[in-house]
């Protein structure tokens, strides 16, 4: 299973990709993270990757390698729907960020993005993660909205994520962010 | 049980079960948490130097004392380590020294594309270079070992996706090798030219022995498969080869030098054709082919950038990866109520030519701020500035600033402030102290008062230290009060004589939301000058700006800059 976690720094997706890591550790599988750090971290387009199986090598998930796309918000679910295999699923937050280049009017949002992305031939799906996330009580826990949206679509067992999740947030946090996970999964259908 | 980490914990872990003592490092990415999780062993007395240079002598010293010691950094801290590190080679090691090299491929965080592997040549220090993080683990423990036994530093090069990528590793006890004895020894540690003469022959026989040895270490291994097609390679580009070419034979290198030559010659007469994989320059392929084994590599693979499964599958089977949507770039950015943003609005808004540092302020070339002109390395905007002067006079300088950053004027700035008052110029600095080194992770440096271990400790002061070096104009100003940001810097600008600014706030990620967010109400008349600070908070709509309240930090810049005063904090 290779997963490609695409969002904006400060949107959490390190910590998503650790909850997935905690969850493969779990079930005894091989698994390789993938982070960034540094000036990447910085408001830019941020992407993380995780892949598990019985033997990974790579802890990168080439373009056109990804079983699943978990994208905090739309412009970078765009950026990123063309790594995911034909057949694979895109999930993607609806929530807009603007870009610098965007804020500046050197260039407009793409208004299209989801098209775009659904004629691709990819499973496409699509929630209001941040809607969610604020009816839980903070917009921080968009990142588990969506882990909990990419469980039910890679039929994760739920229990296992939960573990990892607690093993990956601090104590402080675990409710709501279990919560926001459970509200995720809840939102989306199987298709 | 085995657990998941990233590489620069494993180089820790390792070190750590090595029975290291000592370590010292400046932060740097990708290297910064390898001395981050060293400094959590309490058996380790970890450190934050000011630069790299200071971190590898502290390194040294601790060796020479008989102590097992490391130093961590990333590729361009290693240029600035170079000093200690060519005449480290020279005197060896007393307890086992390893030197954390972390190269950046393909520059997802830094100011160039380097390849260390060079300067284990050009130093005559046997690398290792691991592909996962377990190695990282092993070949740390082995660097100490091969450092004793050889009497030489060992360097250990990582790079972003070693240093950054999660695997499992399995941990072991901590083998307590204690402090061997301190020796008066004159002929190995003063470097002095009858010695060093002597000690370079010595150098040169410890390479001969080490070419000859690495051949038969295991970490050096050939993978006998489809013998059609056999690649050499090292480091992270051995995953990229088994996951792109799980047929090929491989020769897998461990010490990327002396790359063990003889075990690869070998290797190469069991295969049809040889292939050497490499990210950027062409090091171990023209180091074969000088001993005359026929290779390709350069030829079908670019001498930069990263060389992963997607390329690998083009130039060896002609597979392409789909083409990416079209979607509109993301930059990185200064985070909202960044105190950065008000003070390069300003000088900006002053038409100011800036000679910029490293360090997030980096960000402040990025339109619509677009205030810095010049970024080469670090602490190198003061010694810039003084440059631009000497070239285009006095009136250049009352135009010219050099902005720099708190840890980053600390790492290598004074020495740039020394020579603008010593050759009585007019240089102006300006130094963002947003008290934390930001880039990095928001470490503690010494104008912070505290140490890697949240200690309190002497706060540097940079008024004490303008005084002391004789600068003549010293200013300090609140980085969110505009105003005082202006006035400060056109009074400065004019003064003769070198003037030191200081632009105080701290990070805003540190600080975190103690303010309401803004908002901007319906007196908003759509000028859009609030958009020209390029804070991701504000939304830039063709009906009028908004404000994002889940960014949205409260620091009031976008207020200030409004001149129909619409942006209020919510709720007032």
């Amino acid at each position: 299973m290779n997963i490609i976690i695409a969002g904006v720094g400060g949107q959490g997706t390190l910590l998503a990709s650790r909850v997935l890591g905690n969850y493969a550790t779990i079930k005894k599988t091989d698994c390789k993270l993938s982070e960034v750090h540094g000036m990447a971290q910085r408001g830019g387009s941020v992407v993380t990757y995780v892949k598990m199986g019985d033997k990974v090598y790579s802890p990168i998930v080439g373009d056109g390698d990804a079983d699943l796309l978990i994208a905090f918000e739309k412009l970078e679910a765009l950026r990123w729907a063309h790594a995911v295999r034909n057949g694979g699923a895109v999930i993607m937050n609806t929530q807009e960020i603007m870009p610098l280049p965007v804020i500046t009017g050197a260039a407009s949002y793409p208004e299209d993005a989801e098209q775009r992305i659904s004629a691709r031939k990819v499973e496409f799906h699509s929630l209001d993660a941040l809607s969610i996330a604020l009816e839980c009580g903070s917009a921080k826990a968009v990142n588990t909205v969506m882990l909990g949206a990419a469980a039910k679509i890679a039929k994760f067992d739920l229990d296992a994520l939960e573990e990892a999740l607690a093993l990956s947030v601090q104590p402080k946090f675990l409710e709501l962010n279990a919560l926001a996970m459970r509200r995720g999964y809840d939102v989306l259908t199987e298709k | 049980m085995q657990k998941l980490a990233i590489g620069n914990y494993a180089v820790a872990r390792g070190a750590y079960e090595a029975g290291v003592t000592v370590s010292s490092a400046y932060p740097g990415t990708p290297s910064t948490e390898v001395t981050e999780f060293l400094a959590k062993y309490p058996e380790v007395k970890a450190e934050w130097a000011p630069n790299e240079k200071v971190a590898l002598e502290v390194a040294i010293g601790a060796s020479i004392a008989g102590a097992r010691s490391i130093a961590a950094m990333k590729h361009v801290g290693l240029n600035v380590a170079a000093d200690p590190l060519f005449t480290s080679a020279y005197t060896g090691v007393n307890g086992g020294l390893v030197i954390v090299v972390a190269d950046d491929p393909g520059v997802h965080s830094s100011q160039n594309e380097q390849d260390s592997r060079y300067y284990a040549l050009g130093a005559k220090l046997p690398m290792l270079e691991p592909s996962d993080s377990e190695e990282a683990r092993q070949f740390t423990r082995l660097a100490y070992d091969l450092s004793e036994k050889y009497d030489t530093p060992v360097m250990l090069r990582l790079t972003t996706r070693v240093a950054h990528s999660q695997s499992y590793i399995s941990e072991d006890e901590r083998t307590e090798v204690g402090v061997k004895p301190y020796e008066k020894n004159a002929a190995k540690y003063v470097m002095m030219p009858g010695n060093a003469k002597v000690k370079r022959e010595v150098l040169q026989k410890r390479m001969a022995a080490m070419s000859e040895d690495f051949n038969a270490l295991s970490v050096n291994r050939a993978e006998l498969r489809d013998t059609r097609t056999g690649v050499v390679c090292a480091g992270i580009t051995y995953q990229y080869v088994r996951e792109a070419m799980p047929d090929a034979s491989v020769f897998k290198i461990g010490t990327v030098f002396p790359v063990p030559v003889e075990a690869i010659r070998k290797f190469a007469s069991r295969v049809d054709k040889l292939i050497v994989i490499e990210e950027m320059g062409g090091f171990i392929e023209d180091i074969l082919k000088a001993a005359a084994i026929k290779c390709e590599g350069k030829s079908i693979f670019p001498k930069y950038g990263e060389i992963q499964t997607a390329e690998i599958r083009k130039a060896m089977f002609n597979e392409d990866a789909p083409a990416a949507e079209n979607a509109v770039p993301r930059p990185p950015v200064l985070c909202p109520g960044c105190p950065h943003r008000g003070v390069f609005y300003v000088i900006n808004k002053l038409r100011l030519n800036v000679m910029g540092d490293i360090g997030c302020y980096t960000l402040g070339a990025v339109a619509p701020l677009s205030a810095v002109d010049a970024v080469v390395c670090m602490g190198a905007s003061i010694g810039m500035a003084i440059g631009a002067e000497k070239a285009r006079g006095r009136e250049f300088a009352e135009k010219t600033l050099a902005v720099i950053g708190d840890s980053t004027f600390v790492h290598s700035g004074i020495t740039g402030l020394i020579n603008a008052v010593y050759n009585n110029l007019n240089t102006k600095i300006l130094i963002l102290d947003n008290s934390t080194t930001g880039m990095t992770g928001h470490q503690p440096h010494p104008g912070t008062g505290r140490n890697i271990y949240n200690e309190p400790a002497y706060r540097l002061d940079y008024r004490t230290i303008a005084q002391a070096c004789g600068v003549q104009n010293i200013a300090e100003f609140n980085s969110y009060d505009l105003e005082a940001a202006e006035k400060t810097i056109r009074e400065q600008m004019k003064k003769p004589g070198v003037s030191l600014m200081i632009a105080k706030e701290p990070c805003a990620l540190i600080v975190k939301k103690t303010a309401a967010p803004y908002e901007i109400t319906d007196k908003c008349v759509n000028c859009k000058m609030c958009v020209k600070l390029g804070c991701p908070a504000i939304v830039n709509r063709p009906e009028g700006p908004t404000i994002d309240f889940t960014m949205c930090n409260g620091c009031s810049v976008c207020a200030q800059v409004c001149k129909v005063k619409a942006i209020s904090r919510k709720g007032e």
